[in-house]
């Protein structure tokens, strides 16, 4: 039987994303109704490519929030990565495609994550302090034994794979062209991908299964340290590739541009609807959280609100939204007693 | 009277595996550093730097510390330490005369206001963790975008500086030709935080509240009064790291210390605080502070080793101490896989 119409919107009305959703398109439309440009085509292409490098690590964080974790070190890890196989090509002369830079990303990206994997799966410590530790131990391996310096070239195929496009946007008012990376496709696809094995694999239950209660985990049957393990080596691959997908579009790598993007990226999947305590989450909510942040990152300028007001609507973006979301889930879910709540340390 | 006899005891001898092993690091660094740099290492001048740097993200980590201590954390430290010190800046710039004097009062007045400014973002804080029940790492976060964002929309981005220098020079001072100024600051903060903790109920109802929330509200704790009131004390010792800062560099700006959001939790994880809340102690964070305080000085002496691998080393020890702690606490898990 179909479910009535009072009977969706209520459902609806009790989820984040519904929200996130709703401010979502109220920003847009505020943009549009300011500038008139934020549905021209190239401002959608634009805001498109500025969401794939966010977009595959908030696919990395969210994998890590779920299971109850909270990982801190994506962006040195992915920065790591990037930088080694970007500089190794350079040093062997690799004139080939960009699959070599990718797979070997991938390679080191397994690597770093099996070391966070580590640490939190077998010695069982809390992942916001490993990471920590580990996104510090990234970046002094780039920094100090690397001797990072920003890279001016890249491996000639990383710059063609960067201008590859999909296609090309162009606004019929302005006559501004973009371009639809072709990398756009690749994040389409681990989107596809992550959200295949979070919903019909053993080893994807099983994620929600830790973040839900791990004890019930090991009760259920779930191979707890094995689970956790293999989605840090993941997390480590998928933002590895991010980290060549960002070199390749801007032709050049930059070591500790990424750094810092962390404490954003979490706060857009949080504002989905993703529980920080694990367990509850959705990868579209995640994905739209993420959304509205990079919106509010590229689109402030076409209001005419200066740049320098960035952080303050991130800011408020996140504590507002936090607190409506907390407030309605207290309210709908009839545990409105603020004594049961559960108060979620780190 | 046995009893308390028992616990001074207790208190007094270094039982704590966390202090046991810092003192022990630190040990062996300092006869590391003295076989290798000593002339380099142990002059009274490089002691005297080391305890005018550190002061600034110490201070820093002893508020994020108290809250973590109720299960919470704070990552607005940095943010509240740079309004804190922009606005102060600005103070200064407008009291600054012809020829770059300072009247009398002015610093006096400063600290007052930085205090005020550091309780009243504290306080921000705190109602959104206890009264709209955020989770303080997003609540935290969020109002450090906040405080970061106020700083940069009030200074464009720029630094904040040309105000006299008699207030640098002031902090920048040696009481006694000795001590330097900021470590005093650092050791009043630390002793009246340890008091507090030790010696008052409200550290007592802080440890409760860490170690059981639900206990905690049973026994009829005000939790949101006591939740204010401890990011509140963060937000003050955050505002008086930022004066510190203000001091060290003599110009205020959005960006300064921005590694130190993380560089304060990892010191007070290293410290042995657990991130869960109900477990810590002052002295602990004090050596963790310490012990990294030497670290980077002491990789600087040698002027081959790129001062990048201070991360690197950081990082290591804090994993390093963690699963030394894995081994030989060794708590057991629920249940066994």
């Amino acid at each position: 039987m179909q479910p009535s119409l009072p009977t969706i919107i209520k459902r609806l009305s009790r989820r984040n994303e519904t929200y996130v959703f709703i401010v979502l398109i109220g920003l847009c439309l505020l943009i549009e109704i300011r500038s008139g440009q934020f549905f021209s085509s190239n401002n959608l292409v634009d805001i498109s490519s500025a969401m794939i490098v966010p977009g595959l690590f908030a696919i990395g964080a969210f994998l890590v929030l779920i299971s109850g974790g909270i990982d801190v070190s994506f962006p040195a890890l992915a920065s790591l990565s990037a930088y080694a196989t970007t500089k190794l090509l350079l040093v062997i002369n690799y004139n080939g495609s960009i699959w070599a830079a990718i797979l070997l990303a991938l390679f080191i990206g397994a690597i770093l994550g099996a070391f966070n994997g580590l640490f939190i799966a077998f010695f069982n410590l809390p992942a916001l302090i490993v990471t920590l530790g580990t996104a510090s131990v990234f970046k002094g391996i780039m920094q100090g034994a690397l001797n990072s310096k920003q890279l001016t070239t890249i491996p000639a195929g990383m710059v063609e794979f960067g201008k590859k496009s999909l296609f090309i946007a162009t606004n019929s008012v302005s006559g501004l062209t973009s371009r639809m990376p072709f990398a756009f496709l690749f994040f389409l696809l681990v989107l596809a991908l992550t959200s295949f094995i979070l919903r019909y694999t053993m080893f994807g239950r099983g994620i929600y299964c830790i973040g839900g209660s791990e004890t019930s985990a090991i009760r259920a049957g779930v191979r707890v340290k094995r689970t956790k393990f293999i989605m840090y080596i993941l997390v480590g691959m998928i933002v590895s590739v991010a980290g060549i997908f960002r070199a390749s579009m801007m032709q050049q790598f930059h070591p500790t541009n990424m750094l810092g993007m962390e404490l954003n990226i979490i706060a857009g999947i949080v504002l989905g609807g993703t529980l920080l305590t694990g367990g509850k989450g959705t990868l579209f909510g995640a994905i739209l959280g993420t959304l509205l942040i990079v919106v509010v990152e590229n689109s402030l300028i076409l209001i005419g609100v200066p740049t320098t007001f960035k952080n303050i609507f991130i800011g408020s973006l996140i504590i507002i939204g936090t607190s409506v979301s907390i407030y309605q889930s207290t309210n709908m879910n009839g545990i409105g007693n603020k004594k049961f709540t559960k108060r979620n340390a780190v | 009277m046995n009893l308390l006899n028992n616990k001074k005891i207790k208190f007094m001898s270094i039982n704590d595996p966390h202090i046991t092993r810092l003192v022990f690091l630190i040990a062996l660094w300092m006869i590391f550093i003295a076989i290798t740099r000593f002339g380099k290492f142990y002059t009274v001048l490089n002691f005297q730097t080391m305890a005018s740097q550190f002061p600034e993200f110490g201070l820093m980590a002893l508020g994020v510390m108290l809250c973590m201590l109720t299960g919470g954390i704070d990552l607005s430290v940095v943010g509240i330490a740079n309004m804190t010190s922009i606005i102060v800046a600005f103070i200064l710039l407008s009291l600054t005369g012809e020829g770059g004097t300072l009247p009398a009062f002015s610093i006096l007045l400063v600290f007052i206001l930085a205090i005020m400014i550091g309780a009243i973002a504290g306080i921000f804080n705190g109602v959104l963790v206890s009264k709209l029940n955020i989770p303080p790492i997003l609540a935290t976060m969020g109002s450090g975008a906040l405080f970061t964002g106020i700083s940069v929309v009030l200074t464009n981005g720029n630094a904040v500086s040309k105000f006299s220098r008699a207030y640098s020079q002031t902090i920048n001072n040696k009481l006694g030709g000795v001590i330097p100024v900021q470590l005093i600051f650092f050791i009043v903060m630390a002793v009246f935080i340890w008091f507090l903790l030790s010696k008052t109920v409200f550290g007592t109802k802080l440890y409760m509240l860490g170690t059981s929330p639900t206990a905690a509200r049973f026994s009829g704790l005000k939790i949101t009064k006591l939740l204010i009131k401890t990011y509140m004390l963060s937000g003050i010792t955050a505002a008086l790291g930022g004066m510190i800062m203000l001091a060290n560099y003599n110009s205020a700006r959005a960006d300064y210390g921005s590694v130190y959001t993380l560089q304060t939790v990892l010191i007070v994880v290293l410290g042995g605080v657990d991130p869960l809340g109900g477990k810590g102690k002052i002295s602990g964070v004090v050596l963790a502070i310490i012990l990294l305080r030497m670290l980077e000085t002491g990789i600087n002496r040698f002027p081959h080793i790129s001062s990048y691998y201070i991360s690197l080393i950081w990082g290591s020890v804090l994993l390093l101490v963690m699963v030394l702690n894995y081994f030989s606490v060794n708590k057991k898990p629920v249940v066994k896989e």
